[in-house]
């Protein structure tokens, strides 16, 4: 069988399996279409999160930015998966135990504050669609390639299809699907890496095989050459910190990623479709095991990528570098690997922005009377509109490099931690911050780093740049989250220890939230 | 649950995620990124150890981190008469 009608039979019969698994899995009601009725277990949503986690822009482009990039690769590395960590044990059990639907919605009964949940409304939207915007190219690349389409046609045709998923399914269609898409997309990138690995190591094993000696008869091991061979062209080890690069500065955007990680609304709701609190801390365990899988075959692939096409300066930045030259039912399975990551993230930044609108903006504040019946097909409009805003915005970035756009995501993590991060934490453990502490605690977070992101950034979406010289103790615009985190926690506090405490029945909301089950306490919200 | 119960279970809690949090710090923002120059000197295999940090072994970390975590907290649950059936 010729390699494209391969490519067309994985791509159409992996999109039938998931359009079956919406289609059995549809949403019939509200806790359906916000939480998948609260009924997935921790090792599937652990795959669900994992898949929600690994979006295009990662499978596409992370090994060829981690390749190009070399040690420094490692701070989106650990960044995207420490994350998890803070989720696991400062939000995730506590916001399942509130029981709510949206982080908007925990935000504005902890604080007791419609302002603040409004402003987290402005957050999740901001936050998301920056994602989303990121999302967008490497759709258009995945469906425009597979179809010889220009990419216009292609991103609206995987839009399309991610919003079917979303409509129909809402929360629940979404998370089964998401199960499948994690099994063929970690499939998809492992095989190939597998067969590198092989081919210069002669060890089946890609995180093993970084390590290992070569098999081209040069006894050297993998590592040692390519920082050889990249210092003899002039250039910095691979494996070393690159000189000039401010300490600091590291630190900042490994810590943005991190904190950025546990901030993201749309990764925050994975944990609300678990049944119990304990089900939320080992989906969180789960999750961290099968994105490490992912995520410790990355730099592998990038090592091995890099010395293959170590001649090639900046080799293998667009697409991963290891997709040329395989067998054609490897070509065919990481396409479908592509399709899956295409639509997975996607599908979950959108219902994000539905809940927000739906449950948040319109339930919440404008129509409280809305039936549940209404509350969901305003969602269900909510996702149709924003997946078209989105198609909009990728249209107007149409000419961007991919590699912008991952920054665009990178971009986003900063604005979650120095915005959403610090009023979930502080609501959770901060029993004493109030109202004012939250809300003006995001508002200056967010304002600061929105505004030096666009000061110093800017030029990523064609607006003036000011010259890195400029820059707040040599922060990079991807680091400057960290520094607008701590802004944040501090405005907080302070203003929160000058005004009001919080009144006693916000008091025993956070009592309640820090212990999974009372004696004697009903078991379900 | 009695005040003093409840507060002897969130110091449990805390006293967990305070010492998870800082091996995690250790493993990631230390190893990898603070002392990975002077780490780097040291090899394990063919691997620098400042540059397996900052690729492979902070990762591995953070999941052995989040098992335990998991597995722990169960266990305080039970120990505190909180855990859900």
């Amino acid at each position: 069988m010729d390699p494209q009608t391969l490519t067309y039979l994985a791509v159409g019969a992996s999109l039938l399996i998931y359009l079956l698994i919406v289609w059995r899995t549809r949403a019939l009601g509200a806790n359906d279409f916000y939480v998948a009725g609260r009924g997935v277990g921790p090792f599937l949503n652990g795959m669900a999160i994992a898949a929600n986690w690994l979006s295009v822009a990662s499978f596409l482009t992370l090994a060829g930015l981690v390749a190009a990039l070399g040690y420094q690769g490692g701070l989106y590395l650990m960044g995207w998966t420490g994350g998890y960590l803070l989720l696991a044990m400062l939000i995730a059990p506590f916001l399942r135990k509130f029981g709510g639907y949206t982080v908007p919605e925990f935000i504005g009964d902890r604080y007791g504050c419609q302002m603040a949940r409004f402003v987290a409304i402005l957050c999740v939207i901001l936050v998301s669609f920056t994602l989303l915007a990121g999302q967008t190219r490497g759709i258009g690349i995945v469906f425009g390639q597979l179809l010889n389409l220009d990419i216009a046609s292609g991103t609206a045709l995987g839009l399309g299809i991610v919003t079917l998923f979303a409509v129909v399914g809402g929360m629940k269609g979404v998370t089964y699907s998401q199960v499948a898409q994690y099994l063929v997309l970690i499939f998809a990138f492992i095989v190939p890496a597998v067969f590198i690995a092989l081919q210069l190591t002669g060890n089946p094993w890609p995180q093993v095989a970084l390590g290992g000696y070569l098999t081209d008869g040069s006894g050297l091991y993998l590592l040692d050459k390519l920082d050889k061979v990249v210092t003899d062209l002039g250039l910095a080890a691979y494996t070393s910190p690159v000189g000039g690069i401010a300490m600091l500065d590291m630190v900042c955007v490994a810590a943005a990623l991190m904190v950025g990680t546990a901030g993201l609304p749309h990764v925050i709701v994975r944990f609300f479709t678990v049944p119990r609190v304990r089900d939320a801390r080992s989906s969180a365990a789960w999750a961290l095991i099968f994105i490490a899988i992912f995520y410790t075959t990355v730099p592998a692939v990038a090592a091995m990528g890099r010395l293959s096409l170590a001649g090639v300066a900046e080799g293998g930045e667009l697409v991963n570098p290891l997709f040329a030259g395989l067998p054609g039912w490897v070509a065919a399975l990481v396409v479908a690997g592509a399709v899956a990551a295409a639509l997975t993230t996607a599908a979950g930044l959108l219902l994000v922005i539905a809940a927000a609108i739906s449950h948040d903006l319109t339930k919440g504040m404008i129509a409280k009377g809305v039936s549940e019946r209404g509350e969901v097909l305003v969602g269900r409009i909510a996702v149709v509109v924003a997946a078209a805003l989105a198609l909009l915005i990728a249209l107007y970035l149409g000419d961007k490099p991919p590699r912008a756009l991952l920054q665009l995501v990178v971009f986003a993590f900063g604005l979650a931690a120095a915005s959403l991060f610090p009023a979930l934490v502080l609501g959770i453990f901060d029993q004493r911050m109030n109202r004012w502490g939250a809300t003006l605690g995001m508002l200056a977070g967010l304002g600061i780093t929105l505004a030096y992101i666009v000061y110093f950034g800017g030029g990523l979406l064609g607006m003036p740049e000011a010259p890195a010289s400029g820059r707040f103790l040599g922060i990079s615009p991807e680091g400057i989250g960290a520094l607008g985190m701590v802004l944040n926690f501090s405005v907080a506090w302070a203003l929160s220890r000058i005004t009001p405490p919080p009144p006693e029945r916000i008091r025993d909301l956070v009592e309640d939230i820090r212990v999974p089950r009372e004696e004697g306490e009903a078991l379900d919200h | 649950m009695t005040p003093e119960n409840r507060a002897a279970y969130w110091s449990a809690t805390l006293r967990l995620l305070v010492t998870l949090l800082v091996i995690g710090f250790l493993v990631s923002f230390g190893f990898g990124i603070l002392l990975a120059e002077p780490l780097n000197e040291i090899h394990l295999g063919g691997f620098k150890l400042g540059f397996w940090f900052a690729e492979q072994g902070s990762i591995f970390a953070f999941v052995l981190l989040g098992i335990f975590y998991a597995l722990r907290m169960n266990r305080i649950d039970k120990q505190f008469d909180v855990r859900e059936e």
